[in-house]
């Protein structure tokens, strides 16, 4: 009976189909959003429901040169493993899913499908595809080093425990180093969603969406999935991490949805009020400011623990 | 109708091609993407890989070394792939009728779905035109 109930979990509530929905209706949020931004009236609400269900009617065309192997498993590789890290983040309140080192497993997982882009960009055979896997190389090397500082420093704080039931418990938002790390994660997931300013990788305008460039179809619309289930599991993530974890009764389910909305709505305006940077630009920003600032952060944490300072 | 048919009318991605416009009716598809027009409430977007197209959108006249290109970015988009003439130049080569440059007009070319007239069409009727390639894809 057990068995059976975690699979109805995992499945379908909180976990799999619940998860692609959200992820989906957030997309629509984005779109929403931008074009309000922008004096827009923005796509009706089923807007993404419509482009991923058409792009399933559509014909997949395979490129005649590279790798077809590699260019229909890419797609894949993504989509299953933000699948996993979401129904790992949405499950471990209901059932006790958690382990050690669960933190570790996540943060691998959300590095997979910058990984799937770049091996499905250099699969696709296309100069424009190559030109932004390669881009988006050089943007995971640049962002993934402040983005391990912060979460090394959260680790640090929860007294080197490493699994998300321990770090759920606590928020790290009353003090300054946590909120310095916010920040920088922050940062971070908009680069992870490949969002200006920092969309260098499938730059529309200029390499006309990059990896993308070359799929068509069903293998696009599991890229457009696996985008905005990123939409809705960074943000998780970031919940979870720093702002007090997720509750599924009474009003702690309010609160989750409202610290989503915040957290969300952040990304979008960042989105809107950025142009875009240069690759070279984005690396001096993740590199120089995040760290630095990562590392000020960490030397105040530990500043506050060895005096006793609660607010550092 | 199935329900792909259904889905593809409320997401029309839009592949923006010019074969030798004067660039005027460039300039008006541009324009249904603004404020007072925005073409995403019916999820329309523009693209920028044929491959993700579902219309062709052709402005200009098809010279000699355009119209190569046309019809081989016309196989290269993924089925089902609607096409759609914008402007007079499309439509019937215009003023460029008698141009050596200009053998053959678009719909000899590739075939055409719908065709939205003017020189250059106001944003409106561009918007018009699309709504009736909508109603003939539905068969109505
Ligand atoms: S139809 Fe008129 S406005 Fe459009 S490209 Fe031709 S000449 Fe220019």
């Amino acid at each position: 009976m057990d068995i059976l109930l975690t699979g109805v979990y995992v499945v379908f509530f909180p976990g799999f189909f619940t998860v692609v929905i959200i992820g989906l209706l957030s997309s629509w949020v984005d779109r929403k959003v931008t074009a309000r931004v922008q004096y827009r009236k923005g796509p009706p609400l089923l807007q993404p429901f419509y482009d991923v269900v058409k792009l399933l009617g559509k014909e997949t065309i395979l490129p005649k040169q590279g790798s077809r192997f590699m260019f229909i498993l890419a797609p894949l590789i993504g989509f299953v493993s933000i699948s996993i890290v979401a129904v790992i983040l949405m499950l471990r309140p209901l059932v006790a899913t958690s382990f050690v080192g669960d933190l570790i497993v996540v943060v691998y997982l959300l590095t997979l499908p910058s990984l799937a882009l770049i091996i499905g960009g250099a699969a696709s055979g296309n100069p424009l595809a190559a030109q932004g896997a390669s881009r988006e190389i050089k943007l995971i090397l640049a962002y993934e080093l402040p983005f391990l500082i912060a979460i090394a420093l959260i680790v640090y704080k929860a007294g080197f425990k490493i699994d998300l039931q321990t770090l759920s418990a606590t928020s790290e938002l009353g003090t300054v180093s946590g909120i310095i790390s916010f920040i920088i994660v922050l940062l971070c997931v908009q680069a992870k969603l490949g969002f200006v300013p920092f969309d260098i990788a499938e730059a529309e305008t200029e390499i006309m969406s990059g990896p993308y460039i070359e799929y068509s179809g069903p293998l696009l619309s599991v890229f457009k999935i696996t985008q905005s289930l990123m939409l809705f599991t960074l943000p998780v993530f970031m919940i979870t991490v720093f702002w007090g974890g997720i509750q599924f009764h009474g009003w702690e389910l309010l609160w989750f949805v409202i610290k989503y909305v915040v957290i969300l709505v952040l990304i979008i305006v960042i989105k809107n009020t950025n142009p875009r940077v240069r690759i070279d630009q984005a690396l001096k920003f993740f590199w120089g400011f995040c760290t630095v600032l990562a590392i000020i952060a960490f030397v105040l944490a530990v500043i506050g623990n060895t005096y006793g300072i609660a607010w550092l | 109708m199935g329900i792909t048919t259904k889905a593809l009318l409320k997401s029309l991605w839009v592949f923006h091609l010019s074969t030798g416009s004067c660039n005027n009716c460039d300039i008006e598809v541009l324009d249904c993407l603004t404020p007072r027009f925005d073409i995403e409430r019916f999820g329309m977007k523009l693209v920028g890989s044929i491959r993700h197209a579902d219309v062709l959108l052709v402005t200009g006249s098809c010279n000699r070394k355009s119209a190569e290109r046309l019809i081989s970015l016309y196989k290269e988009a993924p089925q089902p792939c609607l096409v759609v003439a914008i402007g007079e130049c499309s439509m019937s080569r215009g003023i460029f009728m008698p141009s050596y440059n200009c053998p053959r007009p678009l719909d000899s070319l590739v075939p055409v779905s719908a065709y939205i007239p003017g020189c250059p069409p106001k944003p409106e009727a561009i918007i018009s035109g699309v709504v009736k390639l909508i109603q003939k894809v539905k068969g109505k």
